[in-house]
């Protein structure tokens, strides 16, 4: 699985961070940036849990 | 703004620039250089578009049949759009060809949809010389499909593909995150194929066998005398294009539009190769080059070429909005000598960290101008923070509006034929002769 983001979606709410800290991480004006694409199996449930966080649907998992 | 020069190698190949760069080409005279051919079954076609190794001229230089093969295969009837909304400041060749050659633009469009078996067309511009010249061309053949000419209002992120296919959805012409790719879903849903106008032109070149990626169109612009459109053969050294340009020991090169970065003077033995370019960090881009004259400063340029960025933001992403500020902001400060380690750091840092960051290569290419300059001029960067530079201070930014390239205005061949009482709207005909042919005075 891949995980993806929508810049144009990203309003910086910073909800993504804390179900996935390893996997996301905000900059200095409060955006989220991935630090991981390509998911392993057991990352896969975090990132499920940040893309469920994020208010404005700006990530997303993809095959 | 001075004129633009247009300039024809002695030595040629010039196939898109063609015999007679200052004037309108009309039907008559594309026929008559062998245009609209169509005997070529698809197939051939785009294996000969592979073998020469076509790439895009509209910035991003992916290969052209890969892309085509790509829409081909696709889900659903293709769409091709051929993609003339030129948003570089610094280029005008998109513009001239479409005001200039019309047909070839036309042709490369035809044989895009015959290749991937589009079954419409679009033309998609903003320059209204350009579109005039389109619209004629229309009336005076048929294209055998199709072909809606969509205007836009000129932004730097309109051409981009994205924008360009919400645009002719009827949305506004800003880009969307990726994936999907257009090739995969784009105007209305259909594998569609963005082509910029000069990849096109070099397409109906093959159809017609001629020697099409030899050479490449380019605007180059200097600090001093007139901006040239002309043709080159691929490895011609950045001096010499200084050399033509006028701008004779070039302080250093803006590449690729805005999105090559600044190159310091040692790039000049640079060949225009894309290997060459792309190892020495840099690109060829849409084939525009600013040489900065000796009087000109690289963090002036800089500042004046990022700060056109972030005017131009469409400011949807968040990311684009405040890391185009930051950079400017950043720059400017280094221009006006009140720049401290921190601020030069924190440029470094962007540089790395901003590219991929938005939906479009906006972001990128201010990140790559903070970088390149931080690579190319380390001593320039140092000497800026502990006094404030003259040559900054008599060229503070002014949203890039320095870079701008006047476009050629090619004259229009006079109208021989008499031909007013031919319908505006031609019926569709599988395969129409012009007739009576107006002369070929173009």
């Amino acid at each position: 699985m891949k995980l993806r983001i929508d810049s144009t979606r990203c309003q910086g709410y910073g909800e993504c961070l804390p179900p996935a800290p390893g996997l996301i991480d905000l900059d200095e004006w409060g955006y989220a940036w991935l630090l991981v694409v390509d998911l392993t199996d057991d990352q896969e449930s975090a990132a499920r849990a940040a893309v469920d966080a994020c208010p404005n649907d700006a990530l997303r998992l993809e095959r | 703004m001075t004129l633009t020069v247009i300039h024809a190698p002695s030595g040629g190949p010039t196939p898109v620039l063609g015999p007679n760069p200052d004037r309108v080409e009309n039907l008559a005279c594309y026929l008559a250089r062998g245009g609209y051919r169509a005997e070529l079954p698809p197939e051939e076609l785009l294996a000969r578009v592979e073998a020469a190794e076509l790439r895009g001229h509209g910035g991003a230089g992916f290969p052209t049949a890969v892309k085509l093969r790509a829409v081909r295969d696709g889900a659903g009837t293709p769409v091709v759009v051929a993609n003339g909304e030129e948003g570089e400041p610094g280029s005008v060749k998109d513009r001239w060809l479409l005001r200039a050659r019309p047909h070839l633009v036309l042709d490369g469009l035809v044989q895009a949809a015959r290749i991937t078996g589009a079954d419409r067309a679009y033309v998609y511009l903003s320059d209204a010389a350009a579109e005039r010249s389109v619209h004629e061309a229309l009336t005076e053949r048929d294209p055998g499909l199709p072909v809606e000419l969509v205007r836009t209002e000129p932004a730097y992120v309109a051409g981009e593909e994205s924008a360009v296919v919400r645009r002719i959805d009827g949305g506004p012409a800003l880009p969307t995150a990726k994936p999907p790719r257009v090739f995969e879903r784009g105007v209305g849903g259909a594998p569609t194929l963005v082509a910029n106008v000069e990849t096109l032109a070099r397409l109906a070149l093959l159809a017609a066998a001629h020697d099409a990626t030899e050479s490449v169109l380019l605007t180059l612009s200097g600090g001093r005398d007139a901006p040239v459109l002309t043709e080159q053969r691929y490895g011609v050294t950045l001096r010499q294009l200084a050399f033509l340009q006028g701008t004779v020991e070039p302080k250093a090169v803006l590449m690729g539009g805005l999105f090559g970065g600044l190159l310091p003077s040692t790039a000049l033995e640079l060949p225009l190769d894309r290997a060459r370019l792309a190892e020495a960090g840099t690109g060829l881009g849409c084939g525009a080059i600013r040489f900065l004259a000796p009087g000109e400063c690289p963090v002036s340029v800089a500042t004046d070429a990022v700060d056109h960025l972030a005017v131009e933001s469409s400011r949807q992403c968040g990311v684009c909005v405040s890391g185009t500020r930051a950079l400017r902001d950043t720059l400017v400060a280094l221009a006006e000598g009140r720049c401290d380690a921190d601020g030069v750091a924190n440029l470094a840092r962007w540089a790395q960290g901003l590219p991929g960051r938005g939906a479009c290569g906006l972001l990128d290419a201010a990140a790559r101008l903070a970088g390149t300059l931080l690579n190319g001029f380390p001593e320039l960067v140092a000497a800026h923070r502990s006094e404030p530079c003259p040559a900054c201070a008599a060229t503070p930014p002014d949203a890039g509006r320095r870079l701008r390239v006047h476009v050629p205005a090619p004259l229009s061949a006079p109208d021989r034929a008499g031909d007013s009482s031919r319908p505006t709207q031609p019926q569709p005909q599988p395969h129409p002769q012009p007739q009576p042919a107006p002369a070929c005075v173009g």
